[in-house]
């Protein structure tokens, strides 16, 4: 198996969370910004690994297990807060949360 | 017995405590209960303790009784003690009982208003505060009770709070007074600084120990305390507040601006007697601001178409007697003036409360008439009031007192043949201003009925009948020398204060001076029944003149104080606006409006606005650790 340089890793996963981070500052559907942020989590995750494999140590995987069980977590919540934000403002447009500005 | 002292001031402020805490709470019938009552079992325990120190007077004519320590700090050790002597049995006797009298009558009088319970409340705090005062073994408990009665007066002037005039009224007492207090508690400062206590009897001793007579410091401690004396007692200069604090309800008027809180002034001179005597110019100053102030509340009680105003000037001008009796040494005289006073005067308030009751709240005695027929019991008590107030001779109480103070004016070495002339004068005046009001309210046509509901129950009987036997009778505790051997008040008040000095020959030897008094009472009171009976058409002439509005409105005292003190000060305040410490507090103000307009704009309920300056927050972090 060819080696793999281990910055070309931590290039992907910057390049992963600015692709997630551009999705969720220019997205207005409540469904893609969540999308956006698994996004940016998964390249976070990717780093650990990333990083764990540099240094050879296990911790970067376990903490890529931690970051995906939170991540499931959160998907739980963000769905349960879109089929809400759904109900409340008869759309998943997030700028119709408007109406708490100051 | 006598250590029951303590009860006096204390049940008055344990009414006080329980209808403020539970006032609101207690039916109509419990306020009248804790309100009245409290008062009534003082006034029996003063009695009680009074009979006591009468009947067996304790050593030295005096009885402490040190309750606790109030603070000591810095060598300054306050007490807070009661003393009493017969000048402050004098006094327990007046503030209880006519105090009890007027809370019953209220119990009545002001059955109807929605501040029933705020009122008592008021009332019994004000009686409390005047029992400290006068029971205070130390100045600086005096004081105490003085600013406590400042305040109760405040309240109680502004007692119908709802009317813009009343709350002007009850501003306007409370800071002229103030003047006066200023200078009494600088007099004190004076006092403790000099003599090293303020505890009143020891440092009535080292003030006669170590100050000569007539030197300086005396002379200036004794003019501040009787700055003090002028702004609550209402004399000149600072009298202005007095007619306008007849806003308060009536039985306010007769309690605290006639019998009791009005003479605090007299009482703190009488109190320190020592010092008056130590500053002989002092006390000629105490003299002839009595006579001035006595000849003019005289003349504006003359053309005043207020009734109660009428009472109220002739407060200031009978006050004013108080003050000539004690700036000529006749100590006890002024006293007496103060306990007949407070018969007649709260009598005279009490029997108009029922008249402007009667009338459905008008005060102008012009619009009134013939109120003899229609309000008899008014009628009586009113006339038996205004007869004692005039000092008709033999048979009213007035009389007695004030022949007392005309012939110690002549007699005594420190007065003077103008000060005699003055309280002449201010007699044929009060005779006058006090038969006007009687001949226009109850004689003549009747101009406005009397409201057909109006009743008087036993409440505001009872008070009348009392206070009218005392304007009549309460004189002959003092019956002048010479006519019988009756001056009980001259004696059981001789251990506190002094005898004054008569000087023999002169004017005063003359046997017909001493019934100059009478006769110019009884011709005060004649030229009222000819001027405002008999001339009604050179009445009205008289009163529409101008000098009449002048007189009316006090002399263009207020005036005179508004260009003095209120308009320069406004005008520095309106100059000021400017100054050097503008721009700074304004600029805080303009800085602190300024921020939160931009902090509120960040607040735009976006969420990919707040991601993004999240974002651009990390980036700026990373980039300051990679690139640093």
């Amino acid at each position: 198996m060819a080696h793999v340089p281990f910055q070309y890793g931590l290039y992907l996963a910057a390049a992963l969370f600015l692709i997630g981070l551009t999705g969720v500052l220019v997205r207005r559907n409540l469904i893609f910004v969540l999308a956006s942020i698994e996004i940016m989590l998964n390249a976070a995750g990717l780093a650990f690994v990333v990083a764990g494999s540099r240094w050879g140590s296990p911790d970067g995987q376990v903490m890529f297990l931690f970051i995906l069980a939170m991540a499931a977590a959160e998907v739980a919540v963000g769905l349960a807060l879109a089929l809400l934000f759904r109900r409340a403002f008869g759309s998943l447009d997030v700028d119709a949360a408007r109406r708490m500005r100051g | 017995m006598l250590h029951l002292l303590f009860l006096v001031p204390l049940l008055p402020f344990a009414g006080f405590t329980v209808l403020a805490l539970g006032g609101r709470r207690l039916t109509r019938r419990g306020v009248a209960l804790v309100g009245a009552g409290s008062v009534g079992l003082a006034a029996l325990v003063a009695l009680a303790v009074s009979i006591d120190f009468i009947a067996a007077p304790p050593a030295g004519h005096a009885f402490d009784q040190v309750l606790w320590t109030w603070f000591s700090v810095a060598g300054l050790r306050v007490q807070v003690a009661l003393y009493l002597d017969p000048l402050a049995v004098c006094f327990i006797l007046v503030v209880t009982c006519i105090g009890f009298l007027i809370h019953l009558y209220s119990v009545e009088h002001m059955a109807h208003d929605e501040g029933y319970a705020r009122f008592f409340t008021y009332m019994n705090l004000f009686v409390g505060f005047m029992l400290v005062l006068v029971l205070a073994d130390d100045l600086l408990l005096l004081y105490l009770g003085w600013e406590g009665v400042g305040l109760c007066s405040y309240l109680l002037i502004g007692f119908w709070y709802k009317h813009w005039y009343n709350g002007y009224a009850a501003r306007k007492a409370f800071v002229v007074t103030r003047v006066g207090d200023t200078a009494m508690i600088v007099g004190l400062f004076l006092l403790y600084t000099q003599l090293g206590t303020l505890q009143i009897q020891p440092l009535m001793h080292r003030a006669a120990a170590s100050w000569a007579q007539g030197s300086a410091l005396p002379v200036a401690a004794a003019l501040l305390l009787l700055g003090g004396a002028v702004g609550k007692s209402a004399q000149l200069p600072l009298q202005t507040w007095l007619p306008d604090a007849m806003a308060g309800p009536s039985p306010v008027s007769a309690l605290i601006h006639a019998a009791t809180m009005v003479t605090a002034g007299v009482y703190l001179i009488a109190r320190t007697n020592v010092l008056f005597d130590l500053a002989p110019s002092a006390r000629t100053t105490v003299a002839v601001i009595g006579a001035a102030t006595l000849l003019y509340a005289g003349v504006s009680a003359l053309f005043q178409v207020d009734l109660k105003r009428i009472l109220a000037y002739s407060t200031v001008s009978q006050v004013g007697y108080m003050f000539l009796a004690l700036g000529v040494g006749a100590w006890s005289a002024g006293i007496f003036m103060f306990v007949t006073h407070a018969f007649f005067k709260a009598l005279l308030f009490l029997s108009a409360g029922v008249v402007i009751d009667a009338m459905d709240d008008e005060h102008d005695i012009f619009r009134m008439g013939g109120l003899r027929t229609r309000l008899p019991l008014a009628f009586w008590t009113f006339l038996i009031g205004a007869a004692a107030l005039s000092a008709l001779p033999i048979v009213t109480a007035g009389f007695y007192s004030k022949d007392l103070i005309i012939d110690r004016t002549l007699q005594s070495t420190q007065g003077s043949a103008w000060l005699w002339v003055g309280g002449l004068v201010g007699s044929l005046l009060t005779g006058l201003y006090s038969f006007r009001a009687v001949f226009v309210v109850f004689f003549g046509p009747v101009r406005t009925e009397p409201r057909a509901d109006f009743r008087t129950g036993l409440p505001v009987r009872l008070p009348l009948y009392v206070l009218a036997a005392g304007s009549l009778v309460a004189g002959l505790i003092d019956i002048p020398r010479g006519w019988a051997h009756v001056q009980e008040l001259d004696s059981f008040l001789a251990p506190v204060l002094p005898e004054a000095a008569l000087r023999h020959g002169g004017l005063a030897a003359h046997l017909w001076v001493t019934f100059v008094p009478g006769v110019v009472a009884v011709a005060g009171i004649g030229l009222g029944w000819l001027l405002y009976e008999r001339r009604r058409q050179e009445r009205a002439e008289i009163e529409t003149s101008l000098a009449a509005r002048y007189f009316m409105a006090g002399w263009g005292f207020d005036t005179f104080y508004r260009y003095l003190v209120e308009v320069p000060f406004l005008w520095f305040a309106h100059v000021s606006r400017g100054d050097l410490f503008e721009p700074p507090v304004a600029g805080l103000a303009h800085a602190t409006r300024a921020g939160w307009r931009a902090l509120s704009a960040t607040q735009n309920g976006l969420v990919r606005s707040y991601v993004l300056v999240v974002g651009l927050g990390v980036a700026v972090g990373v980039l300051y650790v990679v690139l640093r």
